[in-house]
């Protein structure tokens, strides 16, 4: 009788094992700078990320033109939700592995995603590579992640060579246009997300036979850019393109003020320029810079409208685009699990490589997630856009306009 | 001109680097206690200032004042609190107190202020001065006037005042300064106020021009402790004088080398100093 009752009391156990097995929670590791001078971004990053989760375990039938958004869960899974389990990686490439390695083998997380700093992204997908689980790069842009022939890396973001091209492509109708475009200036932060960017833009820039008559590298978390911008002042070139990060950006901003110099064109490579502490720092300085984004809230009512106002109602601000990207980025992952119907790494590393997702299904301005054996995005692109007032504005490419192009750089004047 | 220029931008930078230093030389010349938690105070200056100037609409002379008397009190609170325990502990006790100070006051703000940067608006000091076609900006210039005061005031406050002479004294002998009738907990505790002070001051000089956030003790606190190292251990015009050199060095080597080579400059000179006159350039053997 004894016998008998536990042998029922374990299957019992068993069943109801088995039972909470099939709905457990699909936990995804999530790596990005919480503490240090990115953490604005990173924590933003997050809660985009964490909306896109919610919105994939409730159901949103308001959203249906997303993948997943209509039902509630992951139905290929038995409805399961997703769980993000998110890490700090302190804006540090060594700690970024370190975390990858604890969300791996502690955790036991089937997937990853991040990680904002290009550097970091660089060591972790490293980790990610040695386990074997997938890890879906959102938002870091230098060329050399997917550029290493590994299998477990993909990206969703359009990558520096992409953007350096589009600047160029947008300075030479510039110069169609009767505007002095032909020496620019770069000037970007000395770590690997600047550097590389620089990297491609100078390619960019001489495929296309224009000048680069200052190339200033420096430390985003010095105290003082007056010598760069003196060093600009000097050379006054047609445009500058700034590679940089929040602080850096924001005091490059007063400085130039401070110190009475207005280029005649800025570009702004997104990442600080985009961070929204920007513009209410330093916006009614920087009329008329020029930025990148693929993000775009769109009219009322419309998919990206409402996933704008639940982040306004779950932060208090807009989103942005880097964390728009990463948005995109966990939506993606989301699908390839549903898809591959299972946890195992190698279903979801074969459905992330089969994903075929249209412009309809996105909630960012790519022409589609399609990725290519090295398992960045082909598909990925970006609009340019221009900070009018206290908004950025799309102004190029043409068909994708919302307002003309104001020209020059308006600064503070 | 470009040149002259170069040179004023890097003694106005150095100017706000001396200023942000007087606090931290100011208990290590007293105390022998390194303050590692200097920046964050300086951090704490520039929120109180943001607050009063946000809540109150203070103008800068006051949310300077009463971004001066908050971090008195904290330096006081501090010192009470904290340091008159551990000064009786080993040396590395009071080493890392401080710095676990830094980590919980750093990551406390966090929690409070939030991630994102936060600042003054543009210009509440005014536009830059134009002397000459060199400008000069507005919230540094004051910041080097406002550093030079400090160090002045804080050098006549310790030379000539009865007060000054009696925390030299503690400094100095503190078995000594007690037969004498003079309780060292409230000279040091004073001390700790004073460099609390002045790390406000700073900060709310510093939140004119600079974004503020919970981690900007990162981009300012090494700098503090070279500046207070090279102008030698605990002397107040020292630190003056280190800090307009260090600015002068990054600005000139960061024009005409580039500006990812001046720490290459700024510390080999600082190694340089440290070689030939282990004390610093002012400090006492």
């Amino acid at each position: 009788m004894k016998k008998l009752l536990l042998s029922v009391t374990m299957l019992a156990a068993f069943a109801v094992g088995s039972a909470a097995m099939a709905a457990d929670d699909v936990k995804i590791g999530v790596i990005m700078p919480l503490s240090g001078n990115s953490a604005s971004a990173g924590k933003a990053a997050v809660a985009a990320m964490e909306l896109a989760a919610q919105i994939v375990n409730e159901a949103h039938p308001e959203l249906n033109s997303l993948p997943l958004a209509a039902g509630a869960g992951l139905p290929n899974l038995g409805g399961a939700k997703v769980r993000l389990v998110v890490a700090d990686h302190q804006g540090n490439p060594s700690e970024g592995q370190s975390q990858t390695l604890r969300l791996i083998t502690q955790e036991k997380v089937v997937a990853m995603l991040g990680s904002y700093h290009s550097s970091v992204s660089l060591t972790a997908t490293a980790i990610a590579e040695r386990y074997g689980i997938p890890f879906v790069v959102g938002d870091s842009v230098a060329s050399n992640i997917t550029d290493r022939g590994f299998k477990w890396t993909f990206r969703t973001t359009p990558i520096a060579s992409d953007f350096a091209n589009n600047y160029m492509e947008f300075l030479t109708d510039l110069k169609k246009a009767g505007h002095p475009a032909s020496n620019i200036a770069v000037v970007y932060e000395n770590t690997d997300y600047g550097t590389s960017v620089a990297g491609t833009v100078r390619e960019a820039a001489k495929a296309h036979g224009i000048n680069i008559v200052a190339d200033i590298a420096y430390n985003a978390n010095g105290a003082d850019v007056s010598a760069q911008v003196l060093q600009l002042k000097e050379k006054h070139p047609d445009a500058i393109v700034f590679i940089s990060y929040t602080s850096d950006s924001i005091l490059y901003m007063k400085t130039m003020k401070s110190l009475d110099y207005l280029p005649k064109f800025v570009i702004g490579d997104d990442s600080g320029f985009s961070d929204p502490a920007f513009i209410s720092a330093v916006g009614n300085l920087a009329q008329g810079a020029l930025n990148r984004s693929a993000w775009n809230i769109g009219a009322k009512n419309s998919t990206t409208w409402r996933i704008n106002e639940m982040y306004k109602a779950k932060t208090g601000r807009d989103l942005d685009d880097t964390s728009g990207r990463d948005m995109q980025a966990a939506f993606t992952l989301m699908d390839a699990i549903n898809r591959a119907g299972s946890t195992k790494p190698e279903a979801i590393r074969a459905a992330l490589q089969a994903t075929d997702l249209k412009p309809s299904q996105l909630m960012m301005g790519y022409r589609g997630v399609k990725f290519d054996r090295t398992g960045q995005n082909t598909l990925a692109a970006t609009y340019l856009i221009q900070l009018i007032g206290d908004q950025y504005v799309a102004v190029w490419p043409q068909a994708a306009a919302q307002h003309s192009l104001v020209y020059p750089f308006k600064g503070w004047k | 001109m470009i040149f002259l220029q170069v040179i004023v931008a890097g003694l106005l930078i150095g100017a706000v680097y001396a200023l942000f230093s007087s606090g931290l030389t100011l208990v290590w010349g007293m105390m022998n206690v390194i303050n590692f938690a200097h920046g964050e105070f300086v951090m704490l200056g520039m929120y109180v200032a943001f607050w009063a100037f946000t809540l109150a609409h203070f103008g800068v002379a006051s949310f300077s004042a009463i971004a001066a008397v908050v971090l008195f009190m904290l330096g006081v609170l501090v010192y009470l609190g904290l340091i008159r325990n551990v000064m009786r502990g080993p040396m590395l006790a009071q080493i890392l107190s401080t710095f676990g100070l830094l980590l919980v006051l750093r990551y406390a703000a966090f929690w409070a202020f939030g991630a994102n940067f936060v600042g003054l608006p543009d210009g509440i000091l005014g536009p830059s001065l134009n002397v000459g076609g060199i400008l000069l900006s507005a919230p540094k210039l004051v910041a080097g006037v406002v550093a030079l005061a400090v160090t002045v005031g804080m050098h006549l406050l310790l030379t000539r005042t009865m007060l000054g002479s009696r925390i030299l004294a503690v400094a100095e002998d503190r078995n000594a300064a007690m037969l004498m009738g003079i309780r060292p907990d409230h000279m040091q505790a004073i001390a700790w106020g004073l460099s609390g002070a002045s790390a406000g001051i700073a900060g709310a000089l510093i939140a004119t021009f600079f974004p503020i956030s919970a981690t900007v003790g990162e981009s300012l606190g090494l700098i503090a402790f070279v500046v207070v190292t090279f102008g030698g251990f605990g002397s107040v015009p020292g630190a003056m004088i280190a800090g307009l050199v260090i600015g002068l060095i990054e600005s000139v080597s960061a024009f005409y080398v580039g500006p990812e080579y001046q720490d290459v400059f700024v510390y080999a000179l600082f190694v340089l100093v440290l070689w030939v006159r282990p004390r610093g350039l002012m400090g006492k053997a």
